[in-house]
C-alpha cells in the first residue's frame, strides 16, 4: 500500500462536528491535568497534542490546523505556571505540519500514524525547548533517549486516540 | 496579490507564530509577583476546574461509603493497636514535653520570638498543570475560603509547596519540586542553611551549601523561615546524595517527606503567629504519674466511712475529689501525718505522687483521680516522711490526700474540723529569706 499519493488519486477531508471540535480538546486538556495525580506515569503523555495531530491531519487544512494547535496550546499554557505561549506556539508548528503533511500522506493506516506521531512529538518538544530556553529562561536538559521513549509510548497511544477520533469524523 | 495567495497558509503561520512570540517576550519581561492573573488563565481554571472537583468529589464519596459502611472489617484489630500506640506515644509525649519546657526556657532566656502555625485549612487537590515542566496542582479552596498567594503548603508528612495563584475557589500551588520554587532550609543536626529548589527532572536539591562542609546521607532537611513563607522547623525531607559541585558549593540531593506525586488531601497555612517565648508553667506531666494511672485502685468502702473511728478509715467528705487536702490536720495541729509506703490510695485526694515529701505538689490544683500513692510520700506539712511517727494502724490511708483524714483519725480530732485551710498555708510558704551575711557598716 502506497503510504503517499499521486496527484491521481483523491485525497479524503474530513470535518468534526462543533461539540466535538470543542469538547474534544477540552477533554483531552482535562484528562491531561487529571490522570497523572492518580496515574503519575501519565505524565510523560501529551493528550492535547495527540488531538492536535489528530484533528489536523483529518482535516488537511493547514489553517484549521494551526488555529486548532494554537488554540488547544495556549489553553494547556493557561492550567501552567508558565508564561501562555510555550505550548501554544510548538502546537501551533505542529498543527499546520501535521495538516501540511497529511495532504501529501496516507494517513488512514496505524503504521503512518504511528511513524507521524513519534516525528511531530519531537518537533514538538524541540520547539517547545527552544523557546523555553531560548526565550523563557528556563534551566532544561535535552535527552534523546527520553525523548524517543516518550515519543513511542505517545504513538502507541495515538493510535488510539485516532481511531476513537475517527469515529466522530465525517466526510465532507 | 498572486504571491499572497501562494503563500497564504505560510504567511498565517508566520503572523501567528509572531504574536504568540511577542506575547510571550512581554510576559517574560512582565514578570513580577505583583502580576495579576490573566482572563484567559481564569478562564481556562474555570472551565477545567469544575469537572476536576465533581469528579474527585464523586470519587471522595463513594471511597467514603465503602469505607465506613462496607470497609469495616479490621476495625476491632486496628482500634488496638492505635489504643497501644496512643499509650506509647504518650510516654514519648512526656519526654518530649520536657524537651520544649527546656527550650522555652532557654528561648525565654535568649528573647527568642517563635513562628507557629496557628490556623491551617484543609483542601483538596483536584488536579494538575499537566505539564513535567510546571509542577503545580490545584486545590479547591480559593479566594472565596480565605486563600492568599504565598501561603504554605503542607500535609503531615512535610512541605508540599506554597500557593502561587489564586481563583475564586480554586487556587494554583507550586511544588518544591518545581524549578522556578524556592525554599529556605536548613539540616537538622549540622545546621547549615542552603536554598532548597527542583530541578528540571523533578528532583530536589538544596543549593548554596559549601563544599568543605560535611553532610551525612540520610540528614533530615527542614524549613528555615528565612523565605518568610515556610515557619521554621517544618520537615521538608532527607538527605539522599551528596557529592561535590561544579563550583564552591555542594550537590546535596534531597528526597521530600511528602510524596509529591500522590497528593490527595494539603493544609493551607492561613496564618502564622509570632510570640516571645515563655516557659511553660502549667507544670508538665511525668512519666510516673502516667504510669500510676494505669495501677489497679482499691474501690472505696463506704462501710468503712460509717465507723469513723476505724484507724485508716476515711472521713466523710475526705474522699471528695478534691476535698482532702483542705482537710488535713497534719499540717495545722502539728500531729504527724502517716507515712506507710506500699499502700494505695483508697479515695481520691490531691496527689502527690512524686517522690518528694514536700508539700507542693498537693496546693497545684491537680486533677483528683484515684493514684498510688508514692512510697514515703508524706502530708504536706513539708517534714520528710521519715522523720513522721506512723500512727499504728493507719495501714490504708496514706499519701496527702488520705493520709490527711487518716492523720485525722488517728490522733481522734474529727476529720472536718481538724483544718482549717491548712494546705494552703501549706502550700504558701513563704520562701525562707536567705541568710544574708552581716553587713558591717563601719567605714574603712
Amino acid at each position: 500500500m502506497a503510504i503517499t499519493y499521486t496527484s491521481g488519486e483523491q485525497v479524503e477531508v474530513y470535518r468534526f462536528s462543533l461539540p466535538a471540535t470543542i469538547l474534544i480538546p477540552l477533554i483531552a486538556v482535562f484528562l491531561q491535568a487529571w490522570l497523572p495525580l492518580r496515574f503519575h506515569f501519565f505524565t510523560i503523555f501529551d493528550l492535547p497534542l495527540l488531538v492536535v495531530i489528530g484533528f489536523a491531519t483529518a482535516r488537511r487544512n493547514p489553517l484549521a490546523g494551526l488555529v486548532t494547535g494554537g488554540l488547544i496550546g495556549i489553553l494547556q499554557d493557561a492550567l501552567t505556571h508558565q508564561p501562555i505561549g510555550l505550548y501554544g506556539i510548538s502546537k501551533t508548528v505542529v498543527g499546520f505540519g501535521a495538516s501540511s503533511l497529511g495532504i501529501k500522506l496516507d494517513v488512514e493506516n496505524a503504521g503512518a500514524r504511528f511513524l507521524l506521531t513519534i516525528f511531530f512529538y519531537v518537533v514538538h518538544e524541540v520547539v517547545y525547548f527552544m523557546i523555553a530556553r531560548g526565550l523563557v529562561g528556563l534551566r532544561m536538559a535535552w535527552s534523546w533517549p527520553h525523548e524517543l521513549l516518550s515519543g513511542v509510548a505517545n504513538a502507541l497511544l495515538g493510535v488510539l486516540v485516532f481511531m476513537l477520533l475517527d469515529r466522530v469524523k465525517h466526510r465532507t | 496579490m498572486d504571491v499572497l495567495g501562494r503563500y497564504r497558509n505560510l504567511i498565517v503561520l508566520v503572523g501567528v507564530l509572531f504574536a504568540q512570540v511577542l506575547g510571550l517576550a512581554v510576559q517574560v519581561k512582565r514578570t513580577t509577583d505583583s502580576e495579576p492573573t490573566r482572563l484567559i488563565r481564569v478562564w481556562a481554571v474555570g472551565t477545567v476546574t469544575p469537572l476536576e472537583k465533581a469528579l474527585v468529589w464523586t470519587q471522595t464519596t463513594s471511597r467514603n461509603i465503602w469505607h465506613n459502611y462496607f470497609y469495616l472489617r479490621g476495625v476491632r484489630a486496628e482500634n488496638r493497636s492505635l489504643k497501644a500506640q496512643i499509650e506509647r506515644m504518650s510516654l514519648e509525649q512526656v519526654r518530649i514535653s520536657q524537651d520544649a519546657d527546656q527550650a522555652r526556657r532557654l528561648q525565654a532566656l535568649l528573647a527568642f520570638k517563635e513562628q507557629f502555625i496557628s490556623k491551617t485549612m484543609a483542601a483538596q487537590v483536584i488536579g494538575s498543570s499537566g505539564s513535567e515542566l510546571s509542577r503545580s496542582v490545584y486545590i479547591d479552596k480559593g479566594e472565596h475560603d480565605g486563600i492568599k498567594p504565598d501561603m504554605a503548603v503542607i500535609t503531615a508528612d512535610g512541605v508540599v509547596g506554597k500557593v502561587l495563584r489564586v481563583y475564586g475557589s480554586t487556587s494554583l500551588v507550586l511544588l518544591i519540586d518545581d524549578q522556578t520554587s524556592g525554599v529556605g532550609a536548613l539540616l537538622d543536626k549540622t545546621r547549615l542553611q542552603g536554598i532548597l529548589r527542583g530541578t528540571p527532572s523533578g528532583e530536589v536539591m538544596l543549593e548554596k551549601v559549601m563544599s568543605d562542609e560535611t553532610v551525612p546521607a540520610g540528614e533530615l532537611v527542614l524549613t528555615s523561615g528565612g523565605d518568610g513563607i515556610f515557619p521554621k522547623g517544618l520537615l521538608v525531607g532527607r538527605v539522599t546524595k551528596v557529592s561535590p559541585g561544579s563550583e564552591l558549593f555542594l550537590n546535596i540531593r534531597v528526597r521530600p517527606a511528602a510524596d509529591l506525586s500522590r497528593l490527595e488531601e494539603v493544609l493551607v497555612v492561613t496564618k502564622i503567629d509570632e510570640r516571645q517565648a515563655e516557659p511553660d508553667r502549667t507544670g508538665a506531666t511525668r512519666a510516673i504519674d502516667i504510669l500510676a494511672e494505669r495501677l489497679p485502685t482499691v474501690p472505696p468502702k463506704p462501710e468503712t466511712a460509717e465507723k469513723g473511728a476505724t484507724p485508716g478509715a476515711v472521713a466523710p467528705g475526705a474522699g471528695a475529689p478534691g476535698a482532702g487536702a483542705p482537710k488535713t490536720g497534719a499540717t495545722t495541729t502539728g500531729v504527724p501525718a502517716t507515712a506507710t509506703p506500699k499502700t494505695v490510695a483508697p479515695t481520691t485526694g490531691p496527689t502527690t505522687t512524686g517522690a518528694r515529701a514536700t508539700a507542693a505538689p498537693t496546693t497545684t490544683g491537680s486533677p483528683a483521680k484515684p493514684k498510688a500513692a508514692p512510697p514515703a510520700a508524706s502530708a504536706s506539712s513539708g517534714v520528710p516522711a521519715a522523720k513522721k511517727t506512723a500512727s499504728p494502724g493507719s495501714s490504708s490511708g496514706t499519701g496527702s490526700g488520705t493520709s490527711l483524714a487518716t492523720s485525722a483519725t488517728a490522733t481522734g480530732t474529727p476529720a472536718v474540723k481538724a483544718a482549717p485551710k491548712p494546705v494552703k498555708a501549706a502550700a504558701q510558704t513563704q520562701p525562707q529569706p536567705k541568710p544574708q551575711p552581716a553587713v558591717q557598716d563601719s567605714p574603712h
